[in-house]
């Protein structure tokens, strides 16, 4: 079968790309789009580790088709910092030893960020639910919900200045 | 307790060299990498559990077209069996070779029979499916009692035990007094059987490896491992290709727990690449992981304790039975070894049975055996405390052992924080702090105490200044908690200099010295050594740069906030040499400046753990969730408190996994029946609290830095701190794991026949 063309923006940058129509949008990320920071865990749905964001909607690209993404705005790990400026969550976990081998970082952060964006103010109990979809089996989720939760007051105390 | 230091870097939570890569998705892991001309390898596998292959013919599948090579054990170098045992570390060649690929028999469904390369993975899949393997099914088992049994099917026909073929494959003991004359003494003695489930080491990353060999037979092989060198060995082994030809890169590694010491992929994928003359990718379904690799054992351990009225353990007898899966090499010596150590006990018999049955072979977990074997001792030990109302750190407290006490594995101790890590747990806020209200919910506490040997060992280091005064400190193993964070402090702290300056990589095989596996909780301990010797050699060529410089003696000059200084007013009056100043004139002076140190470093002490663990029970949905926990332990020097931390947390998090929900689900034609994510259920992160850790600091005296292992000690208690706890809520005893919610409602709406057992 013939490849099909899709139209796409990634990361803000308009992208095209070929594709199987049963490829999923982490194959196409992971292989002709050669954005490996979203990684295969399971391929099922169930670690998150492939989390990327459609729209602003935090999905697992795992189980998303390739195709899908046409004309949609995608976002995955490699565009959350902004050149060299990294987003206040990845500092954070840097600074907190929020991530250990780092397989599920990509996925966290990206996750992380969603859930920020949506609730800018979670209690404990909201990121440890947000964040359900996201296995970690090095840190035992400690040191990531307690980064997610500093980065949220850090942003809510520069929010309150700038105003 | 904590140690008064003036240190500027150990110590500190700093950066982790490794971090920028992890947090924007630049880190390479196993499968993130491509080469020119790339193919995919896929292996087909044994659909039974036990089966003898009759024949296996490749001549379909090697006709479709992409498909670009086939293997099968007849390309396997053979370790016969009466040939005796070739060992690797801890593994025997003989069952390695029989494990990555089947010969006479697959022993467990996942066993791999044979394996396709091919230009799409989807045509390597295709073409497994056309391979035609004649079986002649044969009857299997995979539990203990099975394998046991006297007409139990015999995995191994050449193995006897007791003069009669068995799956017993093995048995130690350790010894100390006499139980016998021991028990006489008790006034009280409690015996209770145990059984767990295996459970895998669940690592988010799959196996995967890219391998290239060239025509001259030069082999590259990018894979994630627990070992470079043991990818490298393995490989040779199996392939004949000798280790001085095979150049082993080390990827990032997305965890291991010990599921990544031994190899599965890269011995096929050479032999792909070899024969079809492409680098070949092989990356595993998680299915594949859950079937094929790992997990520990299941286990059956029977624990008897008696101690004297007032409180003094006289005599124990721990008899632990270990599935080893379809190769010999269960985890008994943890478990027999490492499960009565915390305590004093005169008269002590610890077994440990290896039992093979039809499952996938074993690999380490975290402190491989130890938490089986104390999740039985510390559920009697607790018992026990109860029955001689006690409180059960006070119980633990008078049995511990300390300085003197001779362990019955061998050692006797040197200064070892086992006491103080029961008193940190005794007088922390937790143990003080009230149960609370579970507002309908069965609330209860639970403690436990746990040992691990902890490993030294072989480990390689070359440390080099950059020619802009900067530092490069190669190491050679994966990095799977933090180490190159932990080396990086080191260094610097050495060379006081900004630990930003040393910048810490993992070599490949070619490229530093060997090093053993990262295992044992043995990589901050051994390599730090390495690299503390490499650094004051280094430090010694700088103090006889700058005298030469100055024309003074070496003697006379001293080395401090990273420069040469005279070492008194008497050496003369001169200006500091920075490190920048001294490597900008290296050439002139001598050359480059760097120093390789290659040792098999010793005095590794154990390690010990008390935690304590709250839970709350839903008595009608049968669910415990863990709601407070805190681990203690004697770390021996935090040298980055942040993964010190970390790996207490990430041990806990397993062993409360371990306790409450995973276990290895089989069909009834023994096939695992939940090889996924969703079935095989981890816990997430909103089945846990917040992990409290109490890092108590008893110098290794044997260290230059004070380091003991930390990363497996905290998997040993925990499941016995879990399981003292539901006691404590419910007032009734699991004696098996895990204690998931069928499990819960099922005891709890028996009560007449738990009274009557």
């Amino acid at each position: 079968m013939a490849k099909v063309h899709v139209t796409t923006s990634i990361n803000g940058e308009p992208m095209e790309f070929l594709c199987e129509p049963s490829d999923t949008m982490l194959d196409a990320l992971r292989g002709p789009l050669a954005l490996t920071g979203s990684k295969e865990g399971c391929a099922s749905g169930d670690c998150g580790a492939c989390s990327i964001t459609i729209d602003d909607r935090l999905v697992c690209s795992c189980l998303m088709l390739a195709v899908e993404s046409e004309g949609h705005e995608i976002r995955t790990i490699e565009g959350l910092a902004q050149g060299e400026k990294l987003h206040p969550l990845q500092q954070k976990f840097l600074e907190m030893a929020a991530l250990q081998c780092g397989i599920c970082t990509s996925g966290m952060l990206v996750a992380s960020d969603a859930l920020l964006r949506k609730n800018p103010d979670p209690t404990e109990e909201e990121v440890r639910f947000w964040l359900a979809g996201n296995l970690c089996r090095c840190t035992g989720y400690d040191k990531i919900v307690r980064a997610v939760m500093e980065t949220a007051q850090e942003l809510q105390n520069q929010e309150m200045r700038a105003h | 307790m904590n140690l008064v230091t003036n240190n500027k870097w150990i110590g500190q939570r700093t950066i982790r060299p490794d971090g920028m890569d992890k947090v924007t998705g630049r880190a390479q892991f196993a499968a993130d990498t491509t080469m020119p001309g790339m193919i995919w390898g896929k292996v087909l596998r044994s659909p039974h559990p036990h089966a003898r292959i009759r024949s296996i013919d490749t001549s379909k599948a090697e006709k479709l077209p992409g498909v670009k090579a086939v293997v099968t054990s007849k390309d396997i170098v053979d370790f016969p069996i009466e040939k005796g045992a070739v060992m690797l570390g801890i593994q025997d060649m003989r069952w390695m070779c029989r494990n990555v690929m089947a010969r006479d028999k697959a022993l467990f469904p996942g066993h791999p029979v044979a394996a396709v390369a091919a230009t799409t993975e989807a045509i390597a899949e295709e073409a497994c499916k056309l391979i035609e393997v004649d079986y002649e099914v044969l009857p299997w088992s995979i539990e203990i009692d099975d394998a046991l049994k006297p007409d139990a099917p015999i995995l191994h026909e050449f193995n006897k035990f007791d003069g009669k073929p068995s799956n017993i494959v093995g048995r130690l003991e350790h010894k100390k007094g006499d139980i016998e004359q021991g028990f006489k003494q008790a006034d009280i003695v409690i015996e209770r059987t145990f059984t767990t489930r295996p459970v895998h080491q669940g690592y988010i990353e799959p196996h995967a490896c890219l391998i290239s060999v060239a025509p001259d037979g030069k082999t590259t092989i990018w894979s994630s491992s627990q070992g470079q060198f043991m990818v490298r060995a393995m490989t040779a082994y199996l392939t004949g290709i000798p280790q001085s030809d095979i150049r082993a890169i080390p990827a990032e590694i997305g965890g291991g727990f010990g599921g990544k010491t031994i190899v599965y992929l890269e011995p096929l994928a050479t032999l792909l690449a070899k024969k079809s003359g492409r680098p070949v990718k092989m990356v595993m379904t998680r299915e594949e992981v859950m079937r094929a690799t790992g997990p520990t054992s299941g286990s059956k351990s029977t624990v008897k304790v008696g101690a004297t009225k007032d409180g003094r353990i006289v005599a124990a007898h721990g008899t632990f039975y270990l599935q080893a899966g379809a190769f010999p090499g269960s985890p008994i010596r943890g478990a027999a070894g490492c499960s009565f150590t915390p305590y004093d006990i005169p008269n002590l018999l610890s077994e440990g049975y290896d039992v093979c049955s039809n499952r996938s072979k074993v690999a380490a977990y975290r402190a491989p055996g130890a938490p089986i074997g104390a999740y039985a001792v510390e559920c009697v030990l607790d018992e026990v405390a109860e029955a001689l109302k006690m409180d059960p750190l006070d119980f633990r407290l008078k049995n511990a052992a300390r300085e003197g006490t001779k362990a019955a594995h061998g050692p006797v101790f040197p200064r070892i924080g086992y006491v103080e890590t029961v008193e940190a747990a005794k007088s922390s806020p937790h143990y003080a702090a009230p149960l609370g209200d579970g507002n309908g919910k069965l609330r209860g506490r639970g403690t436990a105490s746990g040992f691990w040997f902890n490993a030294g060992g072989e480990s390689s280091a070359q440390v080099n200044i950059t020619e802009d005064g900067n530092v490069v400190v190669t190491t050679g193993h994966p990095d799977i908690g933090g180490s190159r964070a932990g080396i990086a402090n080191i260094c610097a702290e050495l060379l006081g200099i900004d630990y930003r300056r040393v910048s810490v990589i993992i070599g490949d095989t070619q490229t530093v010295g060997f090093s053993n596996l990262t295992g044992g909780s043995r990589v901050l301990f051994a390599s730090s050594m390495v690299v503390t010797q490499s650094t004051e050699k280094i430090i010694q060529t700088l103090r006889e740069r700058a005298a030469k410089i100055w024309e003074i003696d070496p003697e006379a000059v001293k080395w401090e906030n990273g420069a040469a200084h005279p070492a008194s007013p008497n050496a003369g009056q001169f200006e500091p040499l920075t490190l920048e100043e001294l490597a900008e004139k290296a050439p002139a002076m001598g050359g480059p400046i760097g120093a390789g140190v290659q040792l098999n470093t010793q005095g590794a002490d154990g390690g010990f753990g008390t935690h304590v663990c709250d839970v709350e029970v839903d008595v009608d949905l049968g669910i415990a969730r863990v709601i407070r926990y805190t681990a203690v332990q004697d770390v021996g020097r935090a040298i980055h408190p942040g993964y010190v931390e970390g790996q207490l947390q990430g041990g806990v998090a397993q062993g409360i996994g371990w306790a409450l929900n995973e276990e290895y689900i089989y069909t009834k034609e023994g096939k695992v029946d939940n090889p996924g994510f969703l079935d095989y259920r981890m816990p997430v992160c909103s089945d846990l609290p917040m992990i409290d850790c109490i890092m108590v600091e008893i110098p290794n005296p044997k260290h230059p830095q004070g380091v003991k292992g930390v990363g497996e000690v905290p998997l040993v208690p925990v499941m016995a701190a879990v399981a003292n706890a539901i006691y404590d809520a419910l007032g009734k005893r699991f004696y098996a794991l895990p204690m998931s919610p069928p499990k819960v409602v099922e005891m709890l709406e028996a009560p007449t026949r738990q009274a009557a057992e």
